[in-house]
């Protein structure tokens, strides 16, 4: 995989948890909010990742950033593991890995002029830049996002939350980064608006050849934009494939379920609609069911599914998923349903 | 005569910047058992004109009009009067279930309140009768769980906490502001099947206020769309989708994302949501509009009856489509 511009291996984000009324020296239980995931990004590639609140998708793009502990396993970005490296060494790769957040507004600094918000990431890291040359690239960040550069003395809250999302986008590139990470960069937002945003965003990748990790908990927003989705549940990868694939043809029983969920806007498809609908909670992350944590709300579970975590299977090409029994359930899906 | 009659509302703001409208003379009516979808994206006033006819309205705001349930119009009425209306028949469910239940109470407690204040009921009887509610909204081992506190509960559970709370007293109008917008789809698929479910069972109206097109299309009768605190355009649900007849209607059908269609480029409307205190003179939508002409700007368009559809538009159907 030396072509990879990122290699995630066996990524696992541990985080403890005091255990309520215990003594203070009393080791704290651990909560694996990733558990060893892995996967692969080509340059200018863009890699969905989906799932529901509590799956780990935010805090395994929050690892490869450097907001998250890594616990164990490796991120690979560019040949260079970034776990193994000092804070000193990794902020050269502060320039090379920028995110966008879900909360526009709350993104922005609200006392910081729109211009000064869009120039820090660049007076950081480049501090000999010539200020003239700063206003520049800044105007020029501001129009390839849509902005108004005359806008640039104004403050966040002057803006509109689209308008807002804009502004993070241009903070975000304005050091060309190679990588962008966008954390449900449309969700708060309006449905007029966010079909706006999710075009700048594709436009934006193919225009600078960037590579993509795009996270949203709304299935349609992540076909239309990646290239090829990962589906994550309880911290664990299920399911991954090309996006056309991973819809068409879901392996997986929770990517069958999920994917069924999604209402369509239109009537008579949705009259039509069959729901595969999954039973109970989310378990707590805390502890975990043996083997495929999928196991206590999965209609096809089985005794053995219990036993050792399943291995990923290789459903054709890219398409990966780890459910042993996938090419057993399609005729039994049909009766489920 | 239907169950909720809503003529000429409209809700004003005092605010530091001057009089806000945030809604503008809405009309609207919800028949028993009917379920109307009101859609629309923030600041088009669907949640404000169901605070409005609600009596929920925050203390610097003002409505006019008539919002007639039963008859009676709940905007002019006495509140001990409303009170009752808002326990017994009309109830509401909210967008976010954690912050609308109160954390220091156990569920059990927040329950057996609805039904000893407004039933006379004795504690334990109420809370026998809550703890069959939470059966009926499915939450699983509903006996031991009604002792817990919110924060035991997840998300999609709180929700069928507040559907189970707002269901006690068998309501005839229910309703629920973006119900699952903070809940994960297969959750959402779960809370939209108990909705279809309460409907069936009592008979109960159900307003939806949501901007989701997709659970709209599925679940709602009649669909009305908002915009700048009016009304664009409404219709059966199946007409609404196949013909829309507002471009507002149809720039929003056409933005969302389709999970079954493969397009390469998003259609997108122009522009951003307005500003409601400086609204233009016409109709709300004219700086966004592809299709607006010269008297869209300046004269503000009278709701339109066709069919079993109105819309409020200058552009004749044949422009819109």
């Amino acid at each position: 995989m030396s072509d990879a511009l990122l290699s995630v291996r066996d990524l696992t984000v541990t985080f403890d948890v005091p255990r309520p009324g215990a003594w203070p020296w009393t080791a704290p239980r651990k909560l694996h909010a990733v558990n060893g995931i892995n996967f692969d990004l080509a340059p200018g590639e863009c890699l969905g990742l989906v799932g529901e609140s509590g799956s780990g998708k935010s805090t395994a793009a929050r690892a490869v950033i450097g907001l998250a502990p890594i616990s164990s396993g490796k991120v690979m970005f560019d040949g260079q593991d970034l776990g193994a490296l000092s804070p000193v060494q990794r902020r050269k790769y502060g320039r090379e890995i920028q995110m966008v957040f879900q909360d526009p507004l709350a993104a922005l600094n609200p006392r910081m002029t729109v211009g000064d918000i869009i120039a820090e990431p660049l007076i950081t890291h480049e501090p000999s830049l010539p200020r003239k040359e700063v206003r520049t690239r800044v105007q020029e960040m501001m129009e390839m996002v849509g902005l108004l550069p005359n806008l640039v003395n104004r403050y966040p809250h002057e803006f509109s939350g689209g308008q807002c999302q804009r502004i993070g986008i241009a903070r975000a590139l304005i050091l060309r980064p190679r990588l962008l990470i966008c954390d449900e960069p449309v969700s708060a937002l309006d449905v007029s608006v966010q079909a706006q945003v999710v075009n700048l965003l594709k436009r934006l990748q193919k225009d600078l050849g960037l590579s993509m990790i795009f996270i949203a908990h709304d299935l349609s927003v992540v076909k239309h934009i990646s290239d090829r989705i990962s589906v994550m549940y309880l911290g664990r990868l299920m399911e991954q494939a090309g996006a056309k694939q991973l819809v068409q043809n879901p392996a997986h029983p929770y990517t069958q379920a999920l994917i069924s969920a999604v209402p369509i806007p239109d009537p008579e498809r949705e009259k039509s609609r069959k729901i595969m609908m999954i039973q109970g909670e989310l378990p707590s992350p805390l502890a975990p069911p043996s083997g495929c944590v999928f196991r206590t709300r999965c209609p096809f579970a089985r005794p053995a599914c219990a036993g050792d975590r399943p291995e990923y299977h290789v459903v054709g090409g890219d398409h990966v998923v780890a459910c042993p029994w996938y090419n057993q359930l399609e005729n039994s899906t049909l009766t489920a349903v | 005569m239907a169950l909720l009659d809503v003529n000429g509302l409209s809700v004003t703001f005092k605010t530091g910047d001057g009089f806000v409208n945030a809604v503008n003379g809405v009309s609207f009516s919800v028949e028993e058992g009917e379920t109307l979808a009101i859609v629309g994206e923030s600041g088009s006033g669907k949640s404000q004109t169901a605070f409005a006819a609600m009596g929920l309205l925050a203390r610097n705001g003002t409505a006019k009009g008539e919002a007639l349930f039963d008859g009676q119009n709940l905007l002019t009425m006495k509140q001990k009067e409303l009170n009752r209306i808002r326990s017994q028949e009309i109830a509401m469910i909210f967008q976010d279930p954690m912050t609308s239940l109160n954390p220091y109470m156990r569920i059990s407690d927040q329950m057996a309140e609805v039904l000893t204040l407004h039933k006379g009921m004795s504690k334990s009887a109420a809370v026998a009768e809550a703890a069959q509610m939470l059966d009926a909204v499915r939450i699983p081992d509903a006996k031991a769980r009604i002792n817990m506190f919110p924060h035991e509960f997840s998300g999609g559970m709180r929700q069928r906490i507040m559907i189970a709370m707002a269901l006690l007293c068998r309501p005839r109008l229910l309703i629920a502001d973006e119900p699952t917008t903070a809940l994960d789809v297969t959750v959402q698929a779960q809370i939209m099947d108990l909705f279809g479910d309460i409907r069936k069972e009592f008979g109960t109206g159900i307003i939806l206020i949501t901007h989701d097109l997709g659970v709209v299309a599925g679940f709602c009768d009649r669909t009305m769309v908002m915009y700048g605190g009016q009304v664009m355009e409404e219709a059966p649900t199946d007409q609404l989708f196949a013909k829309p007849a507002h471009p507002y209607t149809k720039g929003l059908l056409q933005a969302v994302p389709r999970f079954d269609v493969d397009e390469d480029e998003l259609r997108t409307i122009a522009g951003e949501p307005p500003d409601m205190s400086r609204l233009p003179a016409g109709c709300p939508f004219c700086p966004r509009c592809s299709i607006a002409k010269d008297r869209c700007q300046n004269q503000r368009p009278e709701i339109d009856v066709f069919g079993d559809r109105r819309r409020a538009c200058h552009a004749t159907l044949d422009e819109v489509a």
